[in-house]
């Protein structure tokens, strides 16, 4: 299995405390959020009805007229702070994911959640009823939960930290045989059915509310200051399993605390939208470029995926026009192109 | 950091085995000729191969068995190999043969040509798909620093492209009707109901990407003790690289323009192959040869069988049976270092 890129950088540097890595995060993580506020401004005024920016306002703080407050209050307010959220725990979930494993191509993928996740929805949709939407993102929160601790368990042996190689294997063999069985429930039902069940597998930000938004935003609330907190033990983590023990790190209890914020962010958030593509996956690695740290921190995960999720949304409904292509799909051409360029510009800038 | 221990076994130990998954494969062949919704008697299969005649059970053997047959032997192979290839060349386990780029930009050179050109003949689709998944690959090597690209840059790089492809793909398809009709049927990667004509198309390619592949095996193993180390070995890191990726796009492509992207084979039989053989590429890239393409066709026969008188798909199948087993063997047997 590879070893982190920077190893070597770090190699002989004390871990250092977080939120300690410099200006340079600072002012990224500020640039982040303002354009975060921008992006919440220019979703929630534009549109089919523009809304002037001084009406937006006020249907915010109570006034204005009904048919402005609906429009902000029910229909856009919510699907933008959903994709924020949504986007900010798939961006802490993937760094989290992607520093346990030791594999930069890390996301909640490696311990089966989407897959399972996905079969759970399915099954749902399929078996049960597909006109409950409570219930959908229930059996997905299940789905994808469940599947990440069976992993888990399946990659425990003896007394030893589960080594990143194990458990990310073991997570694509169980997530093929998700997979398959998703197919296989696919070709079970109706047209109509495995339509819709297909839209869920896509990941979408339609028709999102408030009821929607509040399992992320409690989710977040709890679990984005434990991954904060357990930010020292990642890093010590990271120096490698035997310097972590003669540290003084319980290892295997650091590993497991930090799998459980990371499944817990990320089960909550795939439940709530569907699992919306590659966010979890390039945000930490964004992160981490833009800002010049050594490993992506869990702030910078977090405001980076939300950029990039509602960035996405907003291009994906004003370029292509409502509802026709999906978000996933505009998170893969921004976020790959992007990381793409990023890519190009550091080989130029000497620093691969 | 500690790691499971993965016992080595000496030289008669591996012979033997590389035999046992020969037979394997040659079991799988003469199964995937002989079961089907008409059966020929196991007999019979090599006297009709052999003579062509007049006959029914020649006919199916001849026009819809036999390609069939060849057409998973040469994906299976190619898959197979191309994911050990880029599993070496990335140190990463979550490597397949589309990590570079290959699958989807084999799937937006169809689209985009269909979309802009109208029908494209199948002749010519093969030859947009292997055009767009090198010039995929090669932006992505070109973008991961060229021949000093790392093992991690590759590997991003190769995701970023892929879904930067993949947008491309979806959007060409939601856009444009006609290129999601041609999307549709290939992206479910299949061996059934292909041209016969395909196989020969890809043939030549599959053919130089597996003696590339087999010559690669001594550098490789120099390369996975690092740069120095192999340098000292006398490694040519660079070109060692340049090669591994020219020899997998070459099989990933090429497999995938004829049968669509197969997504279990190229990811876990390399794993499968280390477990067995041990990380002695001299080893592990002739088991993945074998080994590939005889689990593709069993999955394939067992998908005739259990759906009959319909069939399941092959991806179905072998993710079904395959997935339990992989888990079990790395539960067992530990994973070896890449």
């Amino acid at each position: 299995m590879s070893v982190v890129p920077d190893l070597a950088r770090r190699r002989g540097r004390r871990p250092r405390r977080p939120g300690a890595d410099g200006p340079r995060a600072l002012v990224v993580g500020v640039a982040l959020g303002v354009v975060a506020t921008l992006l919440v401004v220019v979703s929630v005024a534009t549109g089919e009805f523009s809304i002037p920016l001084r009406d937006v306002v006020d249907a915010l703080l109570g006034g204005g007229d009904r048919s402005t407050s609906y429009i902000v209050e029910t229909l856009r307010l919510p699907r933008a702070v959903c994709a924020l959220l949504v986007g900010a725990a798939l961006g802490t979930a993937g760094g989290i994911f992607q520093r346990v494993t030791r594999n930069p191509l890390g996301s909640p993928d490696v311990v089966g959640l989407t897959s399972g996740a996905a079969a759970g929805a399915v099954a749902q949709i399929v078996f049960v009823d597909g006109g409950d939407t409570a219930a959908i993102a229930l059996a997905a929160l299940v789905g994808g939960a469940g599947t990440a601790v069976v992993v888990w368990l399946l990659a425990l042996r003896g007394s030893d930290l589960v080594a990143g190689a194990r458990l990310v294997l073991i997570g694509v063999g169980l997530s093929f045989v998700l997979i398959a069985l998703t197919e296989w429930m696919l070709t079970r039902t109706t047209l109509q059915t495995a339509a819709q069940a297909n839209v869920w597998i896509t990941g979408s930000l339609n028709a999102r509310g408030w009821e929607n938004a509040v399992p992320v935003a409690i989710a977040l609330a709890v679990l984005l200051p434990g991954a904060v907190l357990l930010e020292r033990r990642l890093r010590v983590l990271e120096l490698g399993e035997q310097v972590a023990v003669g540290l003084g790190l319980g290892v295997r209890r650091a590993q497991g605390l930090l799998l459980l914020v990371a499944v817990g962010l990320a089960s909550v958030a795939v439940s709530t939208t569907g699992p919306v593509l590659f966010v979890a996956l390039a945000a930490p690695q964004i992160a981490r470029r833009i800002a010049g740290t050594s490993v992506p921190t869990p702030v910078l995960s977090a405001l980076t995926g939300a950029v990039l999720l509602l960035g996405a949304d907003v291009l994906s409904q004003r370029v292509f026009g409502a509802e026709r292509i999906p978000v996933g799909v505009v998170t893969g051409a921004l976020g790959g192109t992007y990381l793409l360029w990023l890519l190009v510009s550091e080989r130029r800038a000497g620093r691969v | 950091m500690r790691r499971p221990t993965v016992s080595v076994r000496g030289t008669p130990a591996r012979a033997t085995g590389l035999l046992l998954a020969a037979l394997l494969l040659l079991v799988a062949v003469v199964l995937s000729v002989s079961v089907g919704s008409r059966s020929i008697p196991i007999a019979d299969v090599w006297s009709l191969v052999v003579h062509r005649d007049d006959s029914e059970a020649s006919l199916i053997v001849h026009e819809v068995r036999l390609p069939r047959t060849v057409l998973g032997l040469l994906v299976g192979a190619g898959l197979g190999l191309a994911g050990a290839l880029l599993q070496a060349l990335t140190r990463n386990p979550l490597a397949d043969p589309g990590l570079l780029g290959v699958t989807y930009g084999a799937a937006a050179a169809v689209v985009v040509a269909v979309a802009l050109l109208g029908p494209v003949a199948p002749a010519l689709q093969v030859w947009f798909a292997i055009l767009g998944a090198g010039a995929a690959t090669a932006v992505v090597y070109v973008v991961a620093g060229g021949s000093r690209a790392t093992p991690v840059r590759l590997a991003l790089a190769g995701i970023a492209m892929t879904f930067a492809l993949y947008a491309v793909v979806r959007g060409a398809t939601i856009l444009d009707r006609s290129a999601l009709e041609r999307y549709r049927f290939w992206q479910v990667g299949s061996l059934s109901g292909q041209d016969p004509d395909r196989v020969l198309q890809m043939a030549p390619f599959l053919a130089v990407g597996i003696v590339l592949a087999l010559l690669l095996a001594r550098p490789l193993n120099a390369l996975a003790l690092g740069d120095e180390a192999g340098r000292a070995l006398g490694l040519r890191a660079g070109a060692t690289r340049t090669t591994t990726i020219v020899a997998a796009t070459l099989l990933a492509g090429a497999a995938t323009a004829a049968a669509g992207p197969l997504a279990f084979v190229g990811l876990v039989v390399p794993h499968v192959a280390r477990i067995l053989a041990g990380p002695d590429h001299r080893w592990s890239l002739p088991y993945a040869l074998v080994l590939a393409p005889a689990l593709l066709l069993l999955a394939d026969v067992v998908g005739r069988v259990v759906a009959s008188p319909q069939e399941l798909r092959v991806s179905i199948v072998i993710s079904l049976i395959g997935g339990p087993v992989f888990i079990l063997l790395v539960r067992r047997r530990g994973v070896p270092r890449l």
